[in-house]
């Protein structure tokens, strides 16, 4: 039976281990958000030798490139991004200490893997619902690299954002198991090839 | 000869890319509002919940409905008895999307394809122009997320595999998609002309009424077979296992050459936004 566990970093490993595919979060605190273009130059610095801007260690990263605010409001619509474009640079990350990641879809056998290896999480977040998901953000500010404008790292300070556990550290994947539930063609061969 | 002014299409342009990201068509909020009714799974129907009450807070909040304001891809129907006064007509269309990317407080989603780096007003749209009778000026304004963009695809299929063939690229790409491009979407389909007017059949696909009948019974019940095919996958809303992957399949078919079989998959998420003017 899936639960519902409310998560704030910085987690632990104890924390990670608890959750289990299908069950749903409730995420409070501090978070931090990285796409493509700032997952390439975190990577970049790392190679290169160079501290980073933000320590992952305990961290959840958030896969998002916001709309901009309004006037006098928080955050524009904020729902996560395809995550499989990250999956190169995720087991990196997750070396680094990276406990949780929120995005929507698929991630590679690499990344389920080094999910096991590091002990943390894949959670997604409802796909197409950033204006919902915006209410939950109550204060967003650039942490690294602004000339990547929507790409820029934000630390978000977010209350009770919703989502559910779709990897856990035991190398399970909701995505696989819940379609099973459903599916009526006799084909089992499911395995994406285009999000490799 | 009917003039209009390239002033009035920017506007319409500008008006238009906003309300297409702020205000979810009556149709979408329908076929939502069913799926909350008929999606068996319950994580499913959560789902269909959320993006009803997504819709809503982007209506009264003014929130856009997605933080991926998409690609503008623009499609015109301009008459014949038509002439553009005032400017260049294209330059009309991308200073509307400027604007309304800039007023209206919508992401800049386009960058240069290598090295990535934004160019910083969301132009250039792509724009189809196709030229109709009569003196008016159509325009529609369909802002084209990146994440079931990606999963859309051009199948050049050998003539033998006839129908049932195009029946299992259709499958196939939305298997393959999986949670990818935020199910429950829209499957756009265009079959035969070329490599290239395949996949803008299946674009235009997008823009009918979800939930109203393909006119052509031949489509239509090719439609209402996609459509259970690709829903027996199980994928359901965002991937978490359902009965409703897809809400609709479109399809809009041409000939094609003797020797080929063009078959286009465009796969178009729930936030399927297209706002219309006409000038
Ligand atoms: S696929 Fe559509 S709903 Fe999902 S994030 Fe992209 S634009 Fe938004």
């Amino acid at each position: 039976m899936s639960k519902t566990v409310k998560l704030t970093p910085p987690l632990t490993d104890k924390d990670v281990e608890v959750l289990e595919i299908g069950d749903r979060v409730l995420v409070s605190g501090v978070i931090y958000t990285a796409r493509d273009a700032a997952h390439k130059r975190l990577v970049d610095l790392l190679a290169a030798g160079k501290e980073l801007p933000v320590d992952f260690k305990g961290q959840i990263l958030y896969y998002v490139g916001p709309s901009p605010a309004r006037p006098g409001r928080v955050i524009g619509a904020a729902g996560p991004t395809t995550s499989y474009r990250m999956d190169s640079y995720t087991p990196t990350m997750l070396q680094l200490g990276l406990k949780a990641m929120i995005g929507k879809g698929k991630r590679s056998p690499e990344v389920i893997a080094a999910m096991q290896q590091y002990k943390a999480v894949y959670l997604g977040a409802t796909g197409g619902a950033g204006a919902l998901i915006s209410q939950c953000i109550k204060k967003a500010q650039v942490v690294a690299f602004p000339e990547l404008g929507p790409e820029a790292v934000h630390r978000l300070e977010v209350e009770n954002l919703p989502a559910i556990v779709i990897n856990d550290c035991k190398g399970r994947d909701l995505y696989e198991l819940g379609v099973k539930e459903y599916r009526r063609t006799a084909d089992t061969n499911i395995e994406p090839t285009v999000c490799r | 000869m009917r003039q209009i002014e390239t002033a009035a299409i920017t506007r319409a342009v500008k008006e238009a890319a906003i309300a297409a990201n702020y205000d979810l068509g009556k149709d979408l909020l329908a076929a939502l509002q069913r799926g909350e009714q008929e999606e068996e799974s319950p994580s499913g129907r959560e789902i269909f919940r959320q993006l009803l009450e997504n819709a809503s807070i982007a209506d009264t909040e003014r929130v856009p409905l997605c933080q991926d304001c998409g690609l503008a891809v623009i499609f015109v129907e301009l008459g014949q008895e038509v002439q553009i006064v005032g400017g260049d007509f294209e330059q009309a269309i991308q200073e509307g999307v400027r604007q309304g990317y800039g007023e209206g407080y919508l992401r800049k989603s386009l960058c240069h394809p290598l090295t990535r780096a934004n160019t910083g007003d969301n132009t250039p749209a792509v724009i189809h122009t196709e030229i109709v009778p009569g003196d008016r000026l159509k325009i529609t304004v369909v802002p084209k997320g990146g994440g079931s963009e990606n999963m859309s695809r051009v199948f050049m299929l050998k003539p033998a595999e006839g129908r049932a063939g195009v029946i299992e690229k259709v499958v196939t790409a939305v298997k393959e998609a999986g949670p990818n491009p935020c199910p429950p979407i829209i499957v756009g389909v265009g079959i035969g002309g070329t490599f290239e007017r395949a996949a803008l059949l299946a674009k235009k696909a997008l823009l009918r009424e979800v939930g109203s009948p393909n006119p052509d019974p031949e489509l239509a019940a090719l439609e209402q077979e996609m459509l259970q095919q690709v829903n027996d996958l199980g994928i359901g809303p965002q991937g978490l296992g359902g009965r409703i992957t897809a809400m609709a399949v479109h399809v809009l078919m041409q000939p094609s050459h003797i020797a080929s079989l063009p078959v286009a998959v465009n796969i178009q998420c729930h936030a399927s936004r297209h706002k219309e003017a006409v000038l």
